[in-house]
């Protein structure tokens, strides 16, 4: 028997007219946690779609237990005890929790009836094992982001798979779910499973991989054991460059008032709201996923309606109807949900660019302008696409992003709102979005930026107001910035 | 031989219109002459004209199941407006109205059912489905109360000219007015703000309003265009046939929605091209045409039509599920 589990050897993966898997290779061993890193776009995704017959590969060879295998379905691949944690969950809203995790497996009472009562006990044999506290009879559309990853990771647990990957699994949960989850896989990892782990956060690798592999465009850089590498080799190995500095973060004046939010109200999660941003400040949100900085930003966006409470910019009170009401007053906003509220995924990288700022070109419109407009934006912030004509969703999450941002600065907006700029994109992109954001400072913008990564916001915030469960619990000034600090805001403590 | 693949391939409807063409020349000697080839242009010109509104319902990811009753609607409305005077059984026995005037209030009734309808569906959140097949019984029993499901005949010639006029002796006026709508439609979906918004909600109505597109108006823009087509076919259908009839255009919103759907408009929203919708009008009328000229029985055909408008979504879906 050989030491690996997972053997995947020389594997190519061409999609039309892209070659997004170069011949990489990825040996994983049993019992042992393998990150699997790499920039947007590295092919980390497309890999293991391959080995769970999502994709197909144009070449390679993959030794999984000591027997090639090429499965044709996910659904092979989950019973031959491969399962995956998808980025993006597909939940069925409508139906309860315990549907969810034994759906098309239902445990039956005879050849035609599903054994509810049974199915119901296994479920909560499961969340047991796992200390897992939700009511398998709840809905699925009645959990939290949170809860329904907690209810994905238990289904792929239940597999008794001997190889559980996951993507970017931490992306909503909170820090304490977190914690929660590294102890479900440090269990699953003692038992012998081997866990293919995908995550651009740090910290996290260094805490819970034992291995590490490194893709870059689509090609192998290199296989570390954790232990014995450092976090700048690491990110070295993915850029390919040295980064000396990850949030270029420019000292720039703070000017007057430019935008005053007073004692808004807007649902459970914005009670009450003050506060004021200045032009060339960099304001951050800080809190918990949930803590309702979104549904603030939302509701000053004109997304969502107002209940009570005031909105002036430079003096004048504002009435935010709609977004439309926001982009003509000056407001930019750059949504955290780039898939469903940011990008028309079957148009064009120019259509995307030009979709907020239509007006300005008019009617019949003046397509050479568009064009001009869309390659002077997204070249000035890098989007990489052979054309601009490339449907956006062919692009990478990175440059998905990158491409919204150039929607957002087309419309030349005095006060930009970005909602999780990087979530999901990788390093080179997010420094650039980062040295952007200081860009727009310095030119007198005011920026008001919501980030869950406390690296992230420490670096670039020029004042932080820290919000809890819809309150605003705390402010800091820059100098003030201090990781316990805000976490004790950020939980109401 | 690539390059032929290729264009075969980006151009599969043309290719296939091509070949049903070729295919009706050859099995039937009649097909090729004048006489029928403007005969099948002046009937599909009415159902195309339909097409090309409903094409921005179903772009919108909604549709219009209204239309056909609203042609019936509007073929009333217009020839209780334009009956010669000289007719003893009158709608109205003192109204003398210029046909202009008739032809814009006829569309304005249009008008108000597609705001009604987009009503429904943009702010009330109805299904497009429900709520247009509601106002689909809503119009024809509106005609037939209208009308007391009689016909209403004797028009006026300047009328019926829209509906059997020729444009220097050889084109006709209805083919003529369909071209123009086409034109319309193309500009609007391919130079304006509207339809690169209509584009947009389709394919994401979310982004779309985060984007800071309005819309809920642009969808009832949408349903609004749709409708004034469909009475704007009930006018030409009213005039080229030279009555009224509550029973007229029974389940055209049905070919209407094959049309487009054959001409690759996407039932999932977001994609639509012009060209298309002229290509599938063109395709379902030549099928339709040359299975009457070869004397197959009138079942038969519907048999055929339903073939090809599942076959051309399947040929779509496989499309969809090549590019993910």
């Amino acid at each position: 028997m050989s030491e690996y589990i997972l053997q995947m050897k020389e594997i190519v993966k061409e999609f039309p007219g892209v070659k997004a898997l170069k011949g990489v290779k990825l040996d994983v061993r049993p019992g042992r946690v393998h990150a699997l890193m790499g920039e947007n776009g590295a092919g980390k995704s497309t890999l293991m779609k391959c080995l769970i017959g999502i994709y197909h590969k144009t070449s390679g060879t993959i030794i999984y237990d000591d027997r090639e295998i090429d499965f044709e379905t996910t659904q092979e691949a989950l019973n031959n005890g491969i399962s995956m944690i998808h980025q993006e969950l597909s939940p069925v809203l409508e139906r309860s929790v315990s549907e969810n995790v034994w759906l098309g497996r239902q445990p039956m009472l005879n050849f035609l009836m599903v054994d509810h009562k049974k199915m119901r006990q296994m479920t909560l044999d499961l969340f047991s094992q796992l200390d897992v506290d939700i009511d398998p009879d709840e809905l699925m559309k009645n959990l939290t982001v949170s809860q329904m990853q907690m209810v994905e990771i238990a289904k792929a647990v239940s597999y008794n798979s001997k190889i559980v990957i996951m993507d970017e699994p931490t992306s909503s949960l909170t820090e304490r779910e977190v914690g929660h989850l590294f102890r479900i896989i440090r269990e699953l990892r003692d038992k012998g499973v081997a866990i293919i782990y995908i995550s651009h956060k740090m910290d996290e690798i260094f805490e819970i991989c034992d291995d590490v592999t490194v893709f870059r465009d689509g090609a192998w850089v290199g296989q570390e054991e954790v232990k014995n590498i450092t976090m700048d080799k690491l990110i070295t190995m993915m850029v390919g460059r040295e980064l000396d500095e990850m949030f270029p973060k420019t000292e720039c004046e703070i000017g007057d008032v430019i935008l005053k939010v007073e004692d808004l109200c807007a649902g459970k999660l914005v009670k009450h709201v003050s506060f004021e941003l200045h032009r060339g400040e960099i304001l951050g949100f800080a809190g918990l996923v949930g803590a309702g900085r979104s549904e603030t930003m939302e509701a000053i966006f004109g997304l969502r309606t107002v209940t009570n409470g005031k909105i002036y910019k430079n003096g004048k009170e504002l009435n935010i109807k709609s977004p439309v009401d926001a982009i003509s007053n000056g407001i930019g906003f750059l949504t955290e949900d780039r898939r469903a509220k940011g990008i028309v995924p079957i148009r064009s990288i120019c259509d995307n660019t030009i979709l907020s700022s239509l007006k300005t070109y008019g009617t019949p419109l003046n397509h050479r302008k568009i064009r001009q407009d869309t390659q002077e934006y997204c070249g000035k912030i890098n989007v990489k696409t052979p054309s601009i004509d490339e449907l956006i969703q062919n692009l990478s999450g990175g440059n998905q992003q990158k491409v919204l941002v150039a929607r957002a600065l087309l419309n030349d907006p005095e006060i930009l709102i970005v909602d999780e700029p990087t979530r999901g994109i990788d390093v080179g992109a997010k420094a650039e979005i980062h040295s952007l954001l200081s860009e727009l400072a310095g030119q007198g913008k005011a920026v008001i930026m919501i980030s869950s990564e406390m690296p992230e916001i420490m670096g670039m915030a020029d004042r932080m107001i820290v919000m809890h469960e819809g309150d605003v619990t705390g402010e800091l000034k820059r100098e003030e910035f201090d990781q316990e600090l805000i976490m004790k805001y950020a939980t109401g403590v | 031989m690539d390059k032929f693949k290729k264009f075969c391939k980006n151009n599969t409807i043309w290719v296939v219109l091509i070949g049903f063409f070729i295919l009706a020349a050859i099995l039937s000697p009649n097909f090729l002459t004048w006489t029928n080839i403007k005969s099948v242009l002046m009937t599909e010109s009415i159902i195309g004209i339909l097409a090309t509104g409903i094409m921005w319902c179903i772009l919108s990811k909604g549709t219009d199941l209204s239309a056909g009753s609203m042609v019936a609607l509007s073929s009333c409305i217009i020839a209780s407006l334009t009956q010669l005077e000289s007719y003893s059984m009158r709608m109205y026995p003192n109204l003398n109205m210029p046909i202009i005037l008739a032809v814009l209030i006829t569309l304005l009734v249009g008008a108000v059912v597609g705001a009604f309808n987009g009503c429904c569906v943009a702010y009330l959140k109805v299904p497009a489905f429900i709520a247009t097949l509601g106002t689909q019984l809503i119009c024809r029993a509106a005609a037939q109360i209208y009308t007391n499901a009689y016909p209403v005949p004797e028009l006026k010639p300047g009328l019926k000219f829209l509906g059997q006029g020729m444009v220097f002796g050889v084109i006709p006026v209805l083919v003529l007015i369909f071209a123009i709508m086409l034109c319309i439609s193309g500009f609007m979906l391919n130079f304006t703000r509207f339809g690169k918004n209509v584009f947009a909600i389709g394919g994401n109505d979310q982004a779309a309003r985060v984007a800071g597109i309005n819309v809920e108006f642009n969808q009832m823009c949408v349903f609004i265009f749709s409708s004034v087509c469909a009475a704007l076919g009930g006018v030409l259908l009213a005039a080229r046939s030279g009555v009224g009839n509550s029973a007229f255009g029974q389940s055209y919103e049905l070919d209407a929605i094959a049309a487009a759907t054959v001409g690759g408009t996407s039932q999932t929203g977001g994609v639509a091209k012009i060209t298309g919708v002229i290509a599938g009008v063109l395709i379902l009328g030549i099928v339709k045409n040359i299975m009457l000229l070869i004397g197959i029985n009138a079942y038969w055909q519907n048999i055929v039509k339903g073939a090809i408008i599942i076959f051309a979504v399947v040929i779509d879906m496989r499309k969809n599920a090549r590019k993910n």
